[in-house]
């Protein structure tokens, strides 16, 4: 297929050279070596030698199964009440160097739900790698929450600052400033805000509420943590997708607003039937560009709590680069990047095919 | 012809001569920022430099926060200086992964060091300290004798009912905020050194240092399994924070926040200026005899030195024990000889901190001496700040035991 690539074209790929090389230094070659070593047991720092293992980091990464117990009975068939609950046996006699339980061997439990129309009887959810689950809980709960609010929340601030007001400019630059400092001192600078005695905003909830509420220790708490991270990460960016936004709304033509202004169209069947289609192509991108940026929640984490209190802020990035560097195990934490990019490559792929041209 | 040849090769040996009568060793440090520590190890190369000509020392600082990356880093660069300095636990690692080379220094000159500062590992002397660092129990005579505490010596520590009654006195007396000030907001390192010890003195262990194969039965065994319900303990039970402010373990036993705080000698002249009363006990016998951690900084050689008898040469200058006084003096470290401690006002005999110099020596205890220890000081932080935070204290122990095992097959036994 003689195309205009391949014909005498000297001249292009001169020019292309550079960027093609470095990309292909720091973007390709990397991303097929990451994909190689997922599949060894290649260490960080080593002298022995790298050996192939197939699939044995993906099935440790990855392993799930399920235990279905009764509770302890006493002699009388009657089910042992501890602390006010039901006692079950313990998991550590099944997942332990059990004979009968091989399979279980060296899991633990990710969560436990009763067992539907099972009586007492309770279920078991056991996982390998327990951290890691609960890390790609937490990222999608991230990118849930993150993706809807923080694209909204710029939206109305770009409709907001789209006037001709004077001075919207401070405005505008005011927005905008969080996403020019670097998200390491914004990090810092929160965790400073959600100090759990001297806090900011503890004293500032403290002063609204005349003390009635009391200081929470806002990244030290298991239920709380993943929560302030989001509100800070949600703030920290949003002014770089208000932008986006704002350069959408000034694509659409001022005619079609001048018509439905003499058409006596209300504001809101302005946004409707004018904006909102004229926001289109933006609000894919938007949607896209945040996910693809929850999905690599690092820096925050990494300052902020390091993945605790309890597991409940680890995410997939941070769990990678604390295997690969932290404990040197390069080919786990290249085999978490790739189930990351097999994640973010499909939810992208849906994500166009749900916003694809309908005709 | 015959002629010029000869005066060819007399001159390429007058060359080479030359050339080798100083050649130059790099040397890597990790104290950059630290402006007294700079100019001690300065003056050190300096007097080195000075004193002999066949070598020319040449520093290059990093910052401490950096500096294991960067030797990392250098290492797969093949990049390497010829002298080091490396923190003690971490030296197993670096040697068996090939970026150190045994230390040749006379045996004799390192006879009477702290037994903390020598870096052994299979049998061979890798590395050597200039200082070793040492924790005590910090309180104020006045808190004692309020609360009516016996004060505990070297010879007679708290056991752990006398320490927990200890404890219970401060909390109930209502004074502080806190009764123990643990540090759980210096994350990192200070994890398994400051609080592994008082696992040991349980009688578990990180891992097992009979065959250091596994950790099955040491960090899972019934010893750890009291040591956790113990922790946890102190947690739950009101005596200390889990998640604590670093302004707080900076600066509260001064403000008077905590009755006792787990802290280290670099802390201790800060809390007697506060507190011109302030006492150092030793750790308490939970058990198993009191302990603490040892081995801090030390020096090296690397692989890749093509000059090993030049950094001996440097390192056995360094060992000197007006240089020991200066860091001592300096930076607040326990000198590493007992004669270097004599020439150190806090340390010598009768000093405000010759108590740690005592602690050191007799409960002293080196982090596990293998390379897997870089990868377990990180499954046992996550462990202790799990079960801290309320975590099932079997399960996570299990569960630390599991990833540690994991990591030694991944590894081949690391050499074991």
């Amino acid at each position: 297929m003689a195309s205009k690539f391949t014909r005498s074209n000297g001249t292009g790929w001169l020019m292309a050279g550079p960027a093609v090389a470095l990309i292909a230094a720091f973007v390709i070659f990397p991303f097929f070596f990451a994909i190689a070593l997922s599949f060894t047991n290649q260490r960080l720092i080593s002298p022995n030698p790298t050996e192939f293992t197939g699939f044995a980091n993906y099935s440790q990464l990855l392993g799930v199964s399920a235990l279905t117990l009764d509770p302890v009975r006493d002699d009388t068939g009657a089910v042992v009440l501890k602390d006010g609950a039901v006692e079950y046996p313990a998991l550590r006699a099944f997942t332990r160097k059990n004979p009968d339980y091989p399979h279980l061997d060296g899991m633990r439990e990710w969560f436990a739900f009763d067992t539907p129309f099972g009586g007492d009887a309770r279920t078991f959810v056991l996982a390998r790698d327990v951290v890691f689950m609960k890390a790609i809980v937490n990222t999608f709960l991230f990118v849930l929450v993150v993706a809807p609010v923080q694209a909204g929340l710029a939206l109305c601030l770009a409709l907001l600052i789209n006037q001709r007001l004077r001075g919207i400019n401070v405005f505008r630059a005011i927005y905008f400033m969080p996403v020019v400092v670097s998200i390491v001192v914004v990090s810092l600078l929160w965790r400073l805000i959600y100090d759990g005695s001297s806090g900011l905003l503890n004293s500032l909830l403290g002063a609204l509420s005349f003390g009635l509420i009391p200081p929470i220790d806002w990244l030290g708490d298991p239920s709380t943590a993943l929560g302030a991270i989001i509100a800070m990460s949600i703030w920290q960016a949003v002014g770089f997708h208000m932008v986006i936004w704002l350069s959408g709304l000034q694509t659409i033509s001022p005619t079609l607003y001048e018509a439905a202004a003499i058409e006596g169209a209300s504001k809101w069947q302005v946004f409707r039937f004018i904006t909102w289609p004229g926001l289109r192509n933006t609000a894919v991108l938007i949607l896209i560009v945040i996910t693809m940026q929850a999905f690599g929640l690092f820096a925050q984490i990494d300052v902020m709590t390091s993945g605790g209190p309890l597991d409940s802020t680890q995410t997939i990035v941070f769990q990678a680069i604390d295997r690969g560097y932290g404990k040197q195990d390069i080919s786990g934490a290249s085999a978490i990047s790739v189930i990351l990019f097999v994640i973010v490559l499909s939810i992208s792929l849906i994500q166009r095919w749900l916003t694809r041209e309908k005709t | 012809m015959k002629f010029s040849k000869l005066v060819a090769s007399a001159a390429i040996l007058a060359w080479a001569s030359a050339a080798n009568a100083t050649e130059t060793l790099s040397m890597w440090y990790h104290g950059a920022g630290n402006e007294v520590e700079s100019k001690i190890i300065n003056q050190i190369i300096a007097d080195f430099n000075a004193a002999q000509t066949d070598w020319k020392v040449e520093l290059q600082s990093f910052p401490q926060a950096a500096y294991n990356d960067s030797v990392v880093a250098g290492a797969l660069a093949g990049n390497l200086p010829d002298i080091l300095d490396v923190d003690g636990p971490n030296m197993p690692n670096w040697a068996w992964a090939g970026y150190m080379q045994p230390l040749k220094i006379d045996e004799a000159k390192i006879a009477n060091f702290l037994p903390g500062t020598k870096g052994i590992w299979n049998g061979q002397l890798y590395s050597i300290g200039l200082w070793d660092a040492a924790i005590a129990l910090t309180t104020r005579q006045s808190t004692l004798d309020e609360l009516g505490l016996r004060k505990p010596t070297a010879d007679a520590p708290w056991t752990k009912d006398e320490f927990m009654a200890a404890l219970d006195a401060a909390k109930a007396s209502g004074k502080f905020e806190y009764a123990l000030d643990l540090g759980t907001a210096w994350t990192g390192e200070w994890y398994p050194y400051a609080f592994s010890p008082l696992m040991q003195s349980f009688g578990g262990d990180i891992v097992d240092r009979s065959t250091y194969k596994t950790a099955e039965g040491a960090l899972n065994g019934e010893a750890a399994q009291a040591f956790g319900a113990w922790w946890q303990g102190l947690f739950t039970g009101g005596y200390a924070q889990a998640t604590q402010d670093g302004a707080d373990r900076d600066s509260g036993f001064a403000s008077g926040k905590y009755a006792f705080s787990w802290n280290g000698n670099w802390a201790a002249l800060g809390a007697l200026e506060a507190h011109p009363d302030t006492v150092f006990l030793p750790a308490p016998d939970l058990g198993n005899g009191p302990k603490i951690g040892a081995a801090s900084w030390q020096f090296g050689v690397s692989a890749t030195s093509k000059h090993p008898e030049g950094a001996a040469a440097f390192i056995e200058f360094a060992l000197q024990d007006k240089y020991l006084a200066d860091f001592s003096n300096g930076i607040g470290l326990i000198p590493a000889t007992p004669t270097a401690a004599a020439m150190v006002d806090n340390y010598k005999e009768g000093g405000p901190l010759a108590d740690f110099v005592t602690y050191s020596s007799k409960f002293g205890m080196v982090r596990p001496v293998t390379p897997g220890y870089v990868v377990q000081a990180k499954v046992f932080e996550k462990a202790l700040a799990d079960i801290a935070q309320g975590a099932d204290v079997a399960a996570t122990l299990d569960a630390a035991v599991d990833e540690i095992n994991a990591d030694i097959e991944k590894n081949q036994g690391y050499g074991h």
